[in-house]
């Protein structure tokens, strides 16, 4: 999200769910909503039913391109092509919204001359969607009233996210497609408290609240809250903590209700990497593969047994409630850390949950005006600064945080890692409705085994008969970094020369085959472009 | 010398075509005609050409295929023919001039028709279904035109209205007052339909009409388009009707072929297309706002109206529907004008109505007959009155939503009011005649099977409400009634009236209703005294042989299904009451008549 | 906005209101089975019926647009009793299986049952039977408690879009299901479960797991996708034995199937409950104390030894924002490194 927080200062949906139904024109890019945001997926299709048009830009045949008026069947890795030849057609016929170019950006001449080259033709050649497409994309877009934009991982998990992100957000802002209701740029969070977790300072270089840990004033705010001394030195992304351990400067690592065995790329080199480690710690509420490697595994409570906040990928603060108690000895996490700092010699207890949630709000006034209380029904989304506010529905009304939206010039790149004679097929992985991330949580629902019981490759018919491979039958994808045995569903899904895996099982873990490498802004791993090569077994 | 062929002089062999016609063999009687024809020709040459005419129903169906052989002036029809008939009336008559007596028709043809008054029946009957010409040189197409150059959708909304017509789907709502609604209404695209699905068990109106005059139904469809905005038409026909449904296609093709459908049509800016979708066959897909589902592609289901169609139809637009008798009659009022067609009929109930008169009747078929006239005179002059020496009992008007009128009211006039004051409906057009064979409760079910079976099932009171009726008829004609079922039948029967969503299972209980209005007393025999009065209820029957009468000739013992009878030869038989399973075999085959049945 | 009268009130609506709406605002109760305030109008059940001064017939409510000036009588001897006979008809075709019915308690027709006093019914006769199970592995499929209100059907096409299930067969035998009465293959959501109000539609895992009485509910969060659906968890004792999710809040009841059906995780066998330490190559049960103690010490000696950034924490996206915003204190402020991150930050 890194590439919409330097556009516009923040980055987050800049509308709401609510608002969704109301679009009279959805384009929705690299998303896979209806299995992987089911119930956005849903206002979306409340809104295709209260007459909204839908643009699907995705090279597979996902569920939504049912509803669609228009679909862009682009070459996975092209987006930016295919969003400049969009851009490109836009001024052509003079679709952009001058006076909001005037009065809330920056840079746009230098910009506009970014795209001139990619006529729809260039589009074409680069991303395979018909030049007419393009057009029709632009007029719906460009002539659109309340157009949202709706993107995923499929924009994101690529070495070249952060352009996606800024070709998206040109986009909006040369439209003026911002800052009003139902109109907006909204990236969907993939898990529960992505948004929270990002918002609450896990990340190396902010505090909670998107303060910069480099930032003096701001050190010593956090250093008089929390009476302590803080480093100003910006930290590592979790990329670069598996290179730390590498390189031999990470020694231990506590982990905290992740898996990164299965959900990082190259699971090989993961797994390496932290059986190096001189310690580490897993706190979960299974024995997930990653814990399998752990020095210490501390058991921890789930959703149903602790009370807290999620924040939703709207922005929307909402109560976690305990229902039951914990298995066994398995204790809330917030208990655990605060048992461990206490051998550390600082205090962090509280007498509530809702104690640590004012803290938030004191150094983070987005959330200041947000009490458990309010939130009782029914969440509220932050900015909320006053007890009083009633939370922002949508952001950026009158104005970006940082003064003006930026325009940014991207060109196309290619992939890291692009086909070739001996790994022909581009793999993306990705998630499917009913298994959930790396299938700690789902896997253990005997209904839904039965209905996702496995791993599979999904391949192009025409691919599969090129390879005499059939419906059902088992195949060895192999890249660069290791192979993995898994059956083929053979439909028209997925694009030529194209295949898809789902990462959730640990049997034929997608992650054996995906390429770390990474974007350079944000650390996003390429996880929807990498070139494999499949055998009939 | 010959005679050179233009100068002969022409014989026209016209044979009926319609479903009860083709079914008859009419396509063959044509064939056989014309082999005996070009067989003669090799021997002798023939003074006269003939000339084939195929022509819908004329609606003496009972007695199939009808076959006219116009000479010059004078006309003379045969009845019940067959193809090996066929030489002998090219013998005979065509070529000897005389015309072969025993096929000739009788009496009963000329009373069959000397009441009823043909409009749309006319044409059907004369004019060749399959040739759009045919249909032009009677006049057919001239109404559109006139609209087209002379009148405004408003002028023809009135003149509709002014004619006083009303539809013949069943409900009887004034046309013209549909058209003005969707006029009226807001939309851009607006769409006019034509019900044929018929779906009432034993009428065929409908079917005849579009087989016999297909195109009057396109100009009638045309017309209304004009007038209430529309620029295309869906004819919803039931799948099971494939001749009707060839011909229509047939009709459409050779209207688009001649410039009567498409795009501004007879050098005027109207354009007009019509589309054919097939039914399935689900009684409740006539109902409107069913067929609209139907169409639209999904489960035939009726809606709640309001929104009626004229607001909210087809695909949400405007729509009129309209049934195929409504609309064929559209032409001739167009034709001949308002005044012709309300100085047929009574004050509020005008034109004709056309009718397939059914049971047991003489002569059964299709009729039509000007509104007004009474039922009495339809059973006994048109119908020729009840087939054997058996007594009426009642006639059984507008199906399954209809009901059945008694004696006592055969002057009742065929009118909207009338009729419904009886408790039957004119309903689309089913007559059906009962005699005193036939028990009323057992009518009462027949219709009730028949409803619970197309119920679509979306409504409480129709889809167990009707099952919970026909349970109890059934069990009142087992022997099984109970003291209370009539009062049950009734509060039900009035609920089920108030509270269905459509036409259907408003209806629905109007059998038991009628028969329960006149024939009270033979369900209370069934249930009291556990007899039926019409010794139609074999579980109520008894049977025995009358020993005094009894030869024992061993015939009802031998056809006894049941092994029931037991008897010694010359000697009076006895059947075993246990055993009789109440087939009545040995009632039909005794020649003494010496068996009883009570 | 309109100004309608229902039994004497007069009562302002905005334009499309219709009549069972409007009479729902002002706290006038009418009875429905088919209705659903999320799906087109049906029309169905007929217990919504009314009398409207000037239409001669009774007319469904929820089928009505309110209109200016309209009278309404939403009660009446007359009403009721024809309300009567409709439930006392569906109730004729109906197990009579409250005793053992899942939903017992939570059912609209037993209410209604309740309210109307039903106890003789005049109308008796066949009831529906079918053998067969359906053998999705989700959703239980009693068609003979089926009413066929039609709520499932309007659900799955008009919010899932998926259109599983539709209407088969005509009158009595009129029957819910699948094309070609397969097994329900689909997305599982749910929302069919959601909407039925008998209990033709149950969680095939609730069979016998509790209904109202000793069941508590509680609101909470869901803990998979971002979207963050409300939850209502049933607890039973200590366990989780049914999810629902209420219909004023952002979903508005709608689920996906991981939401509603995945909750078994909570209550695995394979949860983890004590603390492992590894010793000799295994992972090994531990106290807590002993457990802590080992990570703190062990913590400190690689702090001491390479310094704090020698440490890192990887945070989760699935835990609470109070928990996540601990996580980065304790590593920030405790150990003393900005080497912290969430593994899912994308
Ligand atoms: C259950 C039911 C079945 C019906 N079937 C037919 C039908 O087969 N043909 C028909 O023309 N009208 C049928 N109707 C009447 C139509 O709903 C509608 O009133 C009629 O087509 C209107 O045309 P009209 O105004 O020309 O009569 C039926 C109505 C009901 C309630
Ligand atoms: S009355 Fe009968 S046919 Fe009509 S909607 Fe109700 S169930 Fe269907
Ligand atoms: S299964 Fe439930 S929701 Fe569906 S029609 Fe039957 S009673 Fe209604």
């Amino acid at each position: 999200m890194a590439g919409l927080a330097t556009v516009f200062g923040s980055g987050a949906m800049t509308n709401s769910m609510p608002e969704i139904e109301n679009n009279d024109l959805l384009f929705v890019i690299g998303s896979n909503t209806t299995e992987t945001h089911p119930i956005i997926g849903l206002k979306m299709k409340k809104a295709f039913r209260k007459g909204a048009k839908l643009i699907v830009a995705d090279p597979r045949k996902i569920d939504l391109v049912r509803f669609a008026d228009l679909w862009l069947r682009q070459r996975p890795g092209t987006d930016v092509a295919l969003l400049n030849s969009i851009m490109h057609v836009i001024l052509r016929e003079g679709l952009e919204d001058t006076e909001f170019i005037n009065t809330w950006t920056d840079d746009f001449e230098s910009f506009r001359g970014s795209l001139a080259e990619f006529t729809p033709e260039t589009g074409e050649r680069i991303t395979g969607v018909p030049k007419e497409k393009i057009i029709q994309a632009a007029l719906l877009y460009g002539n659109a009233e309340r157009p949202g934009i709706y993107y995923t991982m499929g924009i994101t998990q690529h070495t070249h996210g952060t352009e996606n992100v800024y070709a998206i957000a040109n986009l909006a802002l040369m439209t003026g497609n911002l800052g009003k209701e139902s109109t907006g740029v909204n990236p969907l969070r993939g898990q529960n408290n992505v948004q929270g977790a990002t918002d609450m300072g896990c990340t190396p270089n902010m505090y909670p609240g998107y303060q910069r840990v480099d930032v003096p004033a701001v050190k010593e705010k956090f250093e008089r809250e929390w009476n302590v001394r803080l480093s100003e030195k910006v930290g590592l992304t979790a990329t670069e903590m598996l290179q730390a351990i590498t390189n031999g400067s990470l020694k231990a690592m506590y982990i905290m209700g992740e898996n990164p065995v299965l959900s990082d790329p190259d699971m090989g080199h993961t797994i390496k990497a932290l059986k190096e480690l001189d310690l580490l710690v897993v706190q979960d509420i299974f024995m997930t593969e990653t814990a399998e490697l752990a020095d210490v595994v501390l058991p921890a409570a789930s959703f149903a047994e602790k009370d807290g906040t999620f924040t939703n990928t709207e922005r929307r603060v909402q109560r976690v409630r305990r229902a039951v108690n914990s298995p066994g000895e398995a204790k809330r996490d917030s208990a655990i850390i605060a048992e461990l700092s206490r051998l550390f010699g600082y205090d962090m207890t509280y007498h509530s949950d809702e104690a640590v949630f004012r803290e938030i709000g004191r150094l983070w006034p987005a959330t200041a005006g947000i009490s458990y209380r309010r939130i009782r029904k029914i969440g509220v989304q932050w900015p909320c600064p006053t007890p009083d506010h009633p939370g922002t529905q949508y952001l950026f009304k009158g104005g970006f945080p940082r003064g003006k939206g930026r325009f940014t010039a991207v060109s196309y790149r290619p992939s890291a890692e692009v086909p070739d004679n001996e790994y022909p097929y581009i793999l993306s992985t990705g998630r499917q409705l009913f298994q959930y991330h790396t299938g700690t949580m789902t896997r253990k629902t005997s209904a839904i085994e039965t209905v996702a019981p496995g791993p599979y490759v999904e391949m192009n018919d025409e691919d599969a008969q090129g390879l005499a491979v059939e419906d059902g039958q088992k195949v060895r994808v192999s890249s660069r970094r290791g192979s993995i045995e898994v059956s083929a569903h053979v439909s028209e899904k997925t694009l030529r020369g194209m295949v898809f895996i789902p990462f959730h099982f640990k049997e034929a873990a997608a992650n054996v085959l995906t390429n770390p490498a990474t974007d350079p802004v944000c650390s996003i791993p390429e996880f929807k472009v990498c070139a494999v090569k499949i055998e009939s077994l | 010398m010959a005679q050179s062929d233009e100068t002969k002089k022409k014989v026209v062999v016209r044979v009926c075509i319609g479903t009860g016609g083709l079914a008859a063999g009419g396509k063959e009687v044509i064939e056989a005609f014309k082999k005996a024809i070009s067989d003669f020709c090799v021997d002798i040459e023939l003074d006269f050409t003939c000339h084939y005419q195929k022509v819908g129903c004329r609606g003496f169906c009972a007695r199939d295929v009808l076959v006219d052989v116009v000479d010059g002036d004078t006309s003379v029809t045969y009845q019940g023919i067959k193809p090996d008939i066929a030489k002998r009336i090219v013998q005979e008559h065509l070529i000897n001039g005389q015309p072969v007596k025993e096929w000739l028709i009788d009496d009963s043809y000329y009373s069959f028709h000397s009441k009823q008054m043909k409009v749309l029946l006319k044409d059907c009957g004369t004019i060749d279904p399959e040739d759009i010409q045919a249909y032009s040189k009677v006049g057919g197409y001239t109404g559109i035109r006139k609209i087209l150059s002379t009148m405004t959708p408003e002028d023809v909304i009135a003149e509709i209205k002014a004619s006083g017509i009303r539809g013949r789907g069943g409900a009887g709502f004034p046309t013209g007052v549909k058209w003005e609604a969707c006029r009226k209404a807001q939309g851009d695209v607006k769409y006019i339909v034509c019900n044929a699905d018929e779906g009432d068990p034993g009428a065929f109106m409908d079917r005849s009409i579009i087989e016999g005059n297909p195109h009057s139904v396109i100009e009638g469809m045309m017309i209304a388009a004009y007038a209430i905005g529309a620029g295309l038409g869906y004819v919803y026909i039931r799948a099971e009707y494939p001749a009707a449904v060839e011909r229509l296609k047939l009709a459409i093709a050779q209207a688009h072929e001649t410039g009567h459908l498409g795009k501004g049509l007879f050098g005027s800016d109207f354009s007009f297309d019509l589309r054919i979708k097939l039914g399935a066959g689900a009684f409740v897909c006539g109902e409107e706002t069913a067929l609209i589902a139907s169409i639209e592609g999904e489960r035939g289901m009726p809606r709640a109206k309001p929104p009626f169609p004229v607001h909210r139809g087809l695909w949400g637009r405007p729509t009129v529907i309209n049934n195929v008798e409504t609309l064929s009659n559209i032409p001739y009022i167009i034709r001949n004008g308002a005044s012709w067609y309300s100085s047929i009929g009574t004050d509020k109930s005008k034109g004709t109505k056309v009718f397939a008169l059914t049971g047991k009747i003489r002569n059964t078929g299709l009729i039509e007959v000007p509104m007004g006239i009474r039922l009495g005179e339809i059973i006994y002059d048109i119908g020729g009155g009840i087939i054997g020496d058996k007594k009426f009992k009642a006639v059984q008007l507008g199906g399954p939503s209809g009901g059945c009128i008694p004696d006592h009211l055969l002057d009742t006039p065929v009118t909207y009011e009338d009729i419904v004051r009886t408790g039957a409906i004119v309903g689309s057009g089913g007559m059906v005649v009962l005699d005193e064979t036939d028990c009323m409760v057992n009518i009462a079910k027949f219709f009730l099977e028949f409803t619970q079976a197309e119920s679509c099932g979306k409504c409480v009171p129709c889809r167990i409400g009707t099952k919970r009726l026909l349970e109890i008829l059934d069990r009142i004609t087992r022997g099984l009634g109970k003291e209370g079922d009539i009062e049950l039948l009734e509060a039900l029967c009035s609920d089920i009236k108030v509270a269905s969503l459509c036409g259907l299972g408003q209806t629905a209980p109007n059998p038991v209703l009628s028969t329960l209005k006149y024939f009270r007393h033979e369900y209370e025999a069934h249930i009291k005294d556990k007899k039926c009065p019409a010794k139609a209820c074999k579980d109520l029957l008894i049977y025995s042989i009358l020993e005094d009468i009894c030869k024992g000739c061993g015939v009802c013992k031998r056809a006894c299904p049941a092994g029931a009878i037991s008897g010694d030869k010359k000697k009076p038989h006895k059947i075993n009451a246990d055993l009789c399973i109440r087939c009545g075999a040995c009632f039909d085959v005794c020649k003494f008549n010496s068996v009883n049945r009570e | 906005m309109i100004k309608l009268m229902i039994d004497g009130k007069t009562l302002s609506v905005p334009d499309g209101t219709t009549v069972l709406d409007a009479a729902r605002r002002f706290h006038i109760n009418i009875p429905t089975l088919c209705h659903h305030p999320k799906l087109t109008p049906f029309g169905g059940c007929r217990l919504c019926l009314v009398e409207i001064k000037g239409i001669p017939r009774p007319v469904t409510s929820c089928t009505t647009p309110a209109a200016e000036g309209m009278e309404v009588t939403t009660t009446s001897p007359n009403l009721e009793s024809l309300r009567k006979t409709v439930l006392e008809l569906i109730l004729s075709d109906h197990p009579n299986d409250c005793m053992i019915c899942e939903r017992a308690g939570d059912c609209t027709l037993q209410e209604l049952a309740y309210f109307y006093g039903i106890r003789k019914n005049r109308f008796s006769g066949e009831r529906r039977t079918y053998s067969k199970r359906d053998g999705n592995p989700f959703i239980e499929r009693d068609m003979e408690k089926c009413i066929l209100c039609g709520r499932c059907v309007k659900v799955c096409d008009e919010v899932e879009g998926v259109a599983a299930i539709d209407f088969a067969y005509r009158g009595f035998k009129s029957k819910i299901c699948p094309p070609y009465e397969k097994d329900l293959n689909c997305e599982f959501c749910g929302q069919c479960v959601a909407v039925c109000p008998t209990g033709a539609l149950t969680g095939k895992a609730w069979k016998q797991r509790g209904r109202q009485k000793d069941v508590r509910e509680v609101d909470t969060t869901c803990a998979y996708c971002g979207c963050g659906c409300s939850l209502t968890l049933h607890v039973q004792g200590n366990e989780v034995i049914r999810v629902t999710s209420r219909e004023d809040t952002l979903n508005e009841g709608w689920l996906c199937v991981k939401g509603r059906f995945g909750y078994n995780f909570i209550n695995s066998p394979e949860r983890l409950k004590k603390p492992l330490i590894r010793k000799d190559g295994k992972l090994e049960e531990a106290s807590w104390e002993t457990a802590l103690d080992y990570v703190a010490g062990r913590l400190k000696d690689v702090r001491d030894k390479y310094g704090p950034n020698a440490i890192a924490g990887l945070s989760s996206a699935r835990c609470t924002n109070e928990e996540n915003y601990l996580f980065q204190k304790f590593i920030r402020g405790v150990i003393g490194t900005n080497n912290v991150d969430h593994c899912a930050r994308y």
